[in-house]
């Protein structure tokens, strides 16, 4: 830090100067226009020829600082005294919560008093003279250079470290491989990959809950136009996993006119014109929700990829690389909507071994 | 007075009154059937022609002549009373313009006319009604139970507060600040144009009861704010664009005041 | 210095803050310290404050942030919502969300240490980045600062994951859908993306661990590093000495202002508390991400307007504007171009401001020291990249809000990508080549000054009829402050022959060197400020104006 001053230094002011001596920095020919004018002189401030302007001063300064002790005592008032659910209407801020806008203005107030009084006091009641001080070359000068270097290879010499290269290598060696430790503590961060992001909780013969009623679909609670979310029968909110699980196996169904629907397989894979696709997207994973019902089109508020509902999902806009993946639904014998089994590929971002 | 009518819209209330008012029904018909009947339906049919006519000179250009739609207007046939009842009623309809999607304005016809037109409509095919207020009384719900429908069916749209959200190629899921409770509800059984419907097989009475319920809890003009300025809810843009402008801008106003010279003794 | 024992001595004890810090010399050197620094000169700029309040705001985050631990509870385990928030009770919400709420409601007092800690971190990214604008601008990173600006640079890069982690922990719905972008982002890594994401999560998204780990990472890990590093470059700059702008007195050898003791310490020590006052006062009046209102995560909700805070909002721009690229390598395995490309640009694009002091110090040749810092009109190319960089910025953030933007101003949200997806080519050449034009303007303008005085307004009808406007020669130190700056000659490869005539190896890094060298500093690039003889001779010679 203070290095420098360990430098042999031959001014005795030690790099500060009073104004007057300042005339050596500029220390140019005279007739040079562009010469450094050199700093001009102090002027004084109102306070500094004024002692009552100087007293005024003082008194602002010590009024910001009583003004910041009345707001502490205001803002110990109101935690006191204002009920944590307190609502009060402020124009123009509106229903806010009273002690959160009481204990805030105060505190605030309370802050800024003390630094406008510091620095009110600073500008006009301190010392506004400007000092030089001197900057000295970073870089050493070439005999320290040289002294340093000298130890440097003496110190050196001593462990010889360069003379016995078998036990340079060695730590070097052991150096090096040890932090290995380490990095095999991190094995038990998480498990393996393995085939977890193929598959989900959608089984043949699942049958498809409602999101909103908890109650198994029926093709005829479809309606055209209508955007119904769902989940996997069996998947409770309450289930330890069920965060894990829905993450991948969340779906919502649609029902188009069968003749809107574009792609011949994914008319197929639906029933009677209802449509179930994850609404996970395959960007990275927001619910691709956000449905036109006239237009068909699925968008992903995140980052706006846009699916074509009535053309297999089709990607049209957005960052989004393949469409979501629909899930194979039939009838079964007592008129519910039930799964023909897990998605055909994985649903979700992509990853590297998706294929 | 608010517990009394919570008390009337006790949910067995609404039932008792039903089966009065069947039984009522029942043994007026009865007796009086005939004469009843025709009054009844004389009404009726006085508000279909009525509807008709208003059809015929605000609706029929797009729409067509019966209500079979054209190339510049859907189909009218099976959307219901309670469709009309929105689209009419929120001034969306007339439509003054193509464009994205019909914006809501100031509504050209009265509620008597908008219910005559209605009733046109609602003859043209089966569809649905306009609600009972008791379905869509804010005070009948739960908004904590409406706060989780919300974000499961509306949030990715209306955005979590109901603030409204951009669609594709210019539209967009308007706001919900302050709609009137019916025209939510009757927006959430129609799907009015892109906006899907929440038939009650999907979402149930109840189910949409609660929606309104969380709506009227956030996003009303008298919705709390706790935290203050809510900067539009639209989420961290906003408060992006308030930390540069007014936070760095407060902050860089103080530097310039610290760093200025003082005034000197000279020019003051 | 022997002016200890010189000193009159003094009758009886001396006063206790003396006695305290001989106590204190005695065992770690306090006087030699004081002596060193207690007059320090800092310059008195505006612009020189603007790190502090990136400086102030860590502070208050440090201390708002060891409020928060001490009711937050960084758990991920399902509990049934039952504080004091009614359209949440009874709602199913991880331990985090429901101990954030708690804070908001349950804690007095709670919410606004909430509130300050979002607006201070907020505050303190914009801090940062607007002190870095002062450092690139004014070419004040240059030697010897080049290593004060890499702690800088890895500051911000910090603070932005440090950011990112706390907005992740509360765990209501935008927190999640933020995660579950990392998660993607980390699964579209190629070969290794399933394994790291199985690491990184503890299992399948979203897990148990995730908020538990970044907690760890956000209190500790994060803003430990940052500590020291906020140190060291605090230390550096009082080692450098502060720059400062030319004018009269000062020079490259000296630093002018007022010293430590008193006046800079009342100023930076008062602008502390301003700092604080103003995010307070932000803090009791606007609302920022209210948590309540968005609900707990699930990683079937969404909703729209999902975006990050304002320092990511360059990132999200980036994946919006991607379009949907997607390949199946043969052998079954896919690239997702959607997101590994953004994933690739975004830290480039800040790599490239945190490298940018060496690579001008390597197409200069640049090896003296600068401390009077550059008006940007005097770096012409310099000052183009950096605003070429800044409207890039400015077009990968209009296209993080897009959906905002779409809903307040009727606008499509497919026409606001489409232009953010040219502009992001197209918006930073013009802009180079208009702010280099500019300036060299602006240095045209001051040439023009120096040698022909300002306007004065006066119009003067010369005896043939001719009308002239009289020009006052400009006052010395308004001439030194532009004519003082260094006009640097550009590199040269040398000759392409040596002296025997024979081809030297000149290699195709040098060539290229010295064609940018020739962008910054060729004929093209700067308008050659006056000589003292040109001045001499206009103004004491037949210049007639």
């Amino acid at each position: 830090m203070s290095s420098h001053t360990d430098e042999p230094e031959p001014s005795p002011h030690e790099g500060e100067h009073l104004p007057s001596q300042r005339d050596e920095h500029s220390a140019v020919p005279a007739d040079d226009p562009f010469a450094n004018p050199g700093l001009p002189p102090h002027e004084p401030r109102r306070q500094d020829i004024d002692e009552q302007a100087a007293k005024r001063s003082e008194r602002s300064v010590s009024l910001l600082f009583a003004l910041s002790t009345l707001a502490t005592v205001g803002f110990i008032a109101c935690y006191v005294a204002i009920p944590i659910d307190k609502i009060v209407y402020i124009w123009p801020f509106g229903h806010v919560s009273g002690l959160n806008f009481g204990l805030g203005l105060t505190l605030g107030l309370a802050l800024f008093c003390i630094g406008a009084g510091a620095i009110h006091w600073a500008r006009t009641l301190m010392s506004d003279e400007e000092i030089v001080e001197e900057r000295h070359a970073i870089q050493a000068p070439p005999e320290v250079k040289a002294h340093v270097l000298a130890e440097f290879r003496k110190g050196a010499a001593e462990s010889q470290i360069g003379r016995r290269r078998l036990l340079r290598n060695s730590m070097l060696g052991a150096l090096s491989v040890v932090p290995l430790a380490g990095l095999v503590l991190l094995r038990d961060l998480g498990p393996l990959p393995h085939e977890k992001l193929r598959h989900t909780r959608w089984k043949k013969g699942t049958l498809i809950v409602n999101e909103s009623t908890a109650q198994p679909l029926r093709p005829e609670d479809i309606v055209v136009g209508s955007l119904t979310q769902a989940r996997p029968d069996g998947l409770d909110p309450h289930d330890e996993n069920f965060a894990n699980e829905i993450a991948k196996a969340a779906v919502m169904l649609v029902r188009l006119q069968p003749e809107d629907i574009k792609d011949q397989r994914s008319a197929e894979w639906g029933h009677e014109g209802i449509l179930c696709f994850s609404k996970i997207c395959t960007h990275i994973g927001c619910p691709a929700t956000l449905y036109e019902q006239q237009t068909h089109h699925a968008l992903c508020p995140c980052h706006q990829s846009t699916f074509d509902l009535s053309d297999g999902a089709r990607v049209l806009f957005g960052p989004a690389g393949h469409p979501l993946p629909q899930l194979r639904i039939t009838v079964n014998d007592d008129g519910y909507l039930e799964a023909l089994g897990d998605f055909e590929e994985p649903p979700g971002p992509s990853f590297w071994e998706r294929g | 007075m608010k517990k009394l009518s919570a008390r009337r819209r006790h949910p067995l209330a609404a039932f008792v009154v039903l089966l009065l008012a069947l039984a009522a029904t029942g043994g007026l018909y009865a007796t009086l059937a005939p004469g009843e009947a025709k009054a009844d339906n004389s009404a009726q049919s006085l508000a279909i022609e009525e509807g008709k006519r208003l059809y015929d000179v605000g609706c029929a250009t797009c729409h067509g002549n019966g209500g079979q739609g054209s190339s510049d207007g859907p189909s009218l046939v099976g959307v219901g009373a309670a469709a009309v009842d929105f689209q009419v009623g929120t001034g969306r309809m007339p439509l003054q313009q193509p464009g994205p999607q019909a914006e809501e304005k100031p509504e050209v016809y009265s509620q008597e006319e908008i219910d005559q037109l209605a009733a046109y409509i609602a003859s043209l095919g089966p569809g649905a009604s306009v609600p009972e207020e008791s379905l869509y009384d804010p005070a009948g719900g739960d908004p904590a139970q409406g706060g989780e429908l919300f974000r499961t069916n509306c949030s990715q749209c209306h955005n979590f507060s109901g603030q409204g959200g951009a669609l594709t190629h210019g539209k967009e899921a308007p706001n919900l600040h302050d709609v009137d409770p019916r025209y939510i509800y009757e927006a959430m059984l129609t799907g009015p144009q892109n906006m899907p419907s929440f038939p009650n097989t999907v979402l149930t009475e109840e189910d949409k009861q609660d929606i309104i319920a969380y709506l009227n809890e956030v996003n009303t003009s008298s919705s709390a704010h706790q935290g203050g300025l809510s900067l539009g809810g639209y989420g961290p843009v906003g408060e992006g664009l308030f930390a540069w402008v007014a936070g760095i801008g407060a902050l860089v106003a103080c530097a310039v005041w610290i760093g200025a010279r003082s005034t000197k003794a000279r020019k003051s | 210095m022997s002016t200890a024992n010189d000193a009159p001595q003094r009758r009886g004890k001396a006063p206790a803050g003396e006695r305290l810090a001989d106590w204190a010399d005695g065992r770690v050197g306090l006087y030699a310290l004081a002596k060193a620094n207690m007059r320090k000169v800092f310059p008195d700029h505006w612009s020189f404050l603007l790190g502090e309040i990136a400086l102030y705001s860590f502070i208050i985050i440090i201390l708002t942030g060891v409020y928060l631990t001490l009711f937050f509870e960084p758990s991920m385990s399902e509990v049934e919502y039952a504080g004091s928030y009614k359209p949440l009770q009874g709602v199913m919400m991880s331990e985090a969300y429901a101990s954030a709420l708690h804070i908001t409601f349950d804690v007095r007092g709670g919410l606004l240490v909430r509130q300050i800690h979002h607006w201070a971190a907020l505050i303190f990214v914009a801090g940062i980045f607007i002190h870095m604008l002062r450092v690139f601008f004014t070419g004040a990173f240059r030697k010897p600062r080049e290593v004060n600006w890499l702690f800088g640079f890895l500051l911000l890069v910090l603070a932005i994951f440090t950011g990112l982690t706390g907005y992740s922990l509360p765990d209501d719905l935008m927190s999640g859908i933020g995660v579950r972008f990392m998660e993607g982002a980390i699964l579209a890594v190629p070969v290794v993306g399933t394994y790291l994401q199985m690491f990184i999560f503890g299992g399948e998204f979203p897990g148990h661990d995730i908020i538990p780990r970044f907690f760890v990472v956000h209190i500790l890990l994060l803003p430990g590093i940052m500590l020291g590093l906020v140190v060291a470059h605090l230390i550096l700059i009082v080692y450098h000495k502060h720059t400062q702008y030319a004018a009269p007195g000062r020079s490259n050898n000296v630093v002018v202002g007022p010293p430590l003791l008193p006046v800079y310490m009342a100023k930076a020590g008062g602008f502390f508390f301003l700092v604080f006052g103003v995010i307070t006062a932000i803090a009791a009046t606007v609302t920022i991400n209210p948590i309540w209102a968005l609900g707990p995560y699930r990683p079937d909700k969404v909703s729209t307007d999902a975006q990050p805070d304002w320092y990511l909002g360059f990132s999200e721009g980036l994946v919006r504007m991607m379009p949907g690229w997607e390949w199946v390598l043969p052998g079954g395995y896919t690239l997702n171009f959607g997101l590994l490309i953004p994933v690739i640009v975004f830290p480039l694009l800040l790599v490239v401001i945190g490298v940018y002091p060496f690579f001008e110090g390597w197409v200069t040749g640049d090896k003296r020291e600068h401390h009077v810092a550059e008006r940007p009109r005097n770096n012409p190319t310099r000052t183009a990249f950096g605003m070429a960089w800044l409207s890039e910025f400015a077009v990968t953030m209009l296209a993080g809000g897009n959906d905002v933007w779409a809903v307040n101003f009727n606008l499509s949200i497919n026409a606001i990508t489409w232009f953010c997806r040219i502009g992001f080519f197209v918006v930073p050449p013009i802009v180079f080549i208009i702010t280099r034009r500019w300036c060299l303007g602006l240095q045209r303008r001051d040439r023009e000054k120096v040698l022909h005085g300002r306007e004065s307004g006066i119009i003067k009808r010369l005896p043939h009829g001719e009308f002239i406007e009289v020009h006052e020669p400009l006052p010395p130190e308004k001439l030194y402050q532009l004519v003082s700056h260094d006009q640097s000659e550009p590199y040269e490869v040398g000759p392409e022959v040596d002296e025997n005539g024979v081809r030297r190896r000149i290699s195709p890094l040098e060539r290229a060197r010295a064609r940018i060298s020739r962008g910054y500093f060729g004929e093209n690039a700067q308008i050659p400020k006056p000589t003292r003889e040109e001045y001499q001779e206009l103004t004491s010679g037949h210049g007639h104006h």
